[in-house]
């Protein structure tokens, strides 16, 4: 098994002690710090999400790959030269006013952090405008909606609006989800995309980005 | 123990068309196998219907009401569509649910008093879902004492700690317990209810965790649960719980249980 190899499997097997050490062998056999974040760590998550989708594995395996998958961040990332960035893209995530549910974005959060991502997390019960100041000031490439509640599903349409209002709609893509959130209301509001759940969102972004 | 049966609710796949398509047939048959398991409330939900909810809650509570002679339990967070749903119902209905979010309250509580309705008051509150044991007593306490100082009777109240994954927080489980033993210590007449299965989500073999809780959290005083009543094991399960807790005079329904044949599962 290759050394890259090695850093994959103890993130899908959540090896957060070894992977370290795993990851540091990497680098002192001379690999590229970016090529060891791709085809090492996050080739591992690759394969949990797939994994998750397909039942094969759950979600107490997946926050504990994902903790792997950071510990392995931790040594590389001081050694990626400037320019160079070990995030796939940015997503700015947050559940809509009225709204107080977290769960569901936290497992959003976990799978994109595990695909790559770097996740700005906004929080709970976020008004238009604050969605707004925070895209202003982050510039993400992609904004995530949660809504729990059928009553807080039209606050979500509101944050939409908000973003074409501001005139944001070109830089940012959209997505949505949340138990009573469907395809159909995704695209009535006008957003990009709707995702079930944090594995679909994972994959949704990466389309987003491609 | 109170069963409140949930498979009337339009985020499951087959129920969302039937109601759309005012589908009388489906879902009669579907309220009348639920009181025949032995539902004590029947929960209709058709929240995914936006902007067409308020109408499908008045059709539901009619529809199901003509067949069945168990009370239903109105749920839906908007309060528009419980005031549609309480005005048609008859009898003494329950209402899912009322919050300690300042807005919510306000709005869902005249209601509760309007038409006599029991009530599920879920413990969270402005500042979010309760994160351990402490939040989920700090807000059911006050949702009970306010509550009970707006001129609800406690015995008309059912609180729901909210059960969240353990798959997510492994200490759930226990959090969850200790605040159900805790509240019903300090208002035994109060009713502890909850969404039983949200604790699996995420975990393989559902079903016995979900089993499993069901009992330990009878052991601590919950005496309702939001669940499938169609699940013949979990329903036998209960019943031999009651008995074992001291519920059941002379054994007598577990043994009339046993004669009929439902606990053979």
């Amino acid at each position: 098994m290759s050394k890259l190899e090695k850093v994959t499997e103890a993130v899908i097997a959540g090896e957060v002690e070894q992977v370290a050490d795993l990851t540091q062998e990497a680098v002192d056999a001379g690999e590229e710090p970016s090529k060891i974040i791709k085809e090492g760590l996050i080739a591992g998550m690759d394969i949990v999400g797939t994994r998750f989708k397909a039942n094969e594995m759950f979600v107490p395996e997946v926050l504990i790959a994902a903790k792997t998958m950071h510990a392995g961040m931790e040594v590389v990332k001081p050694l990626l030269t400037e320019g160079e960035s070990s995030s796939t893209g940015t997503v700015l995530i947050g559940t809509v006013e009225g709204d107080l549910h977290d769960i569901g974005k936290n497992l959003v959060i976990m799978m994109l952090e595990g695909a790559g991502f770097e996740v700005i997390d906004v929080g709970i019960d976020v008004p238009a405008k604050e969605f707004i100041e925070a895209i202003k000031e982050h510039k993400p490439d992609i904004l995530g909606l949660s809504a729990l509640l059928t009553t807080t599903m039209p606050a979500m349409e509101e944050a939409v609006a908000a973003v074409e209002e501001a005139g944001l709609k070109d830089q940012v893509k959209i997505m949505v989800g949340g138990a009573p959130v469907s395809k159909e209301f995704a695209e009535e509001i006008g957003a990009d995309g709707y995702a079930p759940d944090g594995s679909t969102a994972a994959d949704l972004a990466k389309e987003f980005i491609a | 123990m109170i069963i409140i049966g949930e498979l009337i609710n339009t985020s499951r796949d087959e129920v969302e068309p039937a109601v759309k398509e005012r589908d009388k047939d489906f879902i009669q048959k579907l309220a009348k196998k639920q009181e025949e398991a032995g539902a004590d409330f029947i929960d209709v939900n058709c929240g995914t219907l936006i902007k067409e909810e308020i109408e499908a809650m008045e059709w539901l509570v009619k529809t199901v009401q003509e067949v069945v002679e168990v009370p239903l339990c109105i749920d839906s967070p908007d309060p528009a569509a419980l005031r549609r749903g309480l005005e048609i119902h008859e009898g003494k209905a329950l209402v899912n649910s009322i919050t300690a979010e300042e807005e919510r309250y306000q709005e869902t509580l005249p209601l509760i008093k309007e038409y006599d309705a029991s009530i599920v008051a879920l413990a969270m509150d402005d500042g979010g879902m309760p994160q351990d044991a402490e939040d989920r007593i700090r807000v059911a306490t006050q949702l009970i004492e306010d509550l009970s100082a707006d001129g609800v009777p406690k015995e008309d109240i059912y609180v729901d700690p909210i059960i969240q994954p353990i798959g997510t927080d492994e200490k759930m489980g226990i959090q969850i317990l200790n605040s159900i033993d805790e509240i019903t210590t300090k208002y035994p007449e109060v009713h502890i209810t909850c969404g039983l299965s949200n604790i699996s989500h995420g975990l393989p073999a559902r079903s016995l965790l979900n089993q499993t809780f069901v009992l330990l959290a009878m052991s601590r005083g919950m005496d309702s649960a939001i669940m499938d009543p169609l699940d013949e094991r979990i329903m036998a399960l209960i019943t031999a719980a009651e008995t074992i807790l001291g519920n059941d005079q002379y054994c007598a329904n577990y043994i009339k249980a046993a004669k009929s044949g439902i606990l053979d599962v």
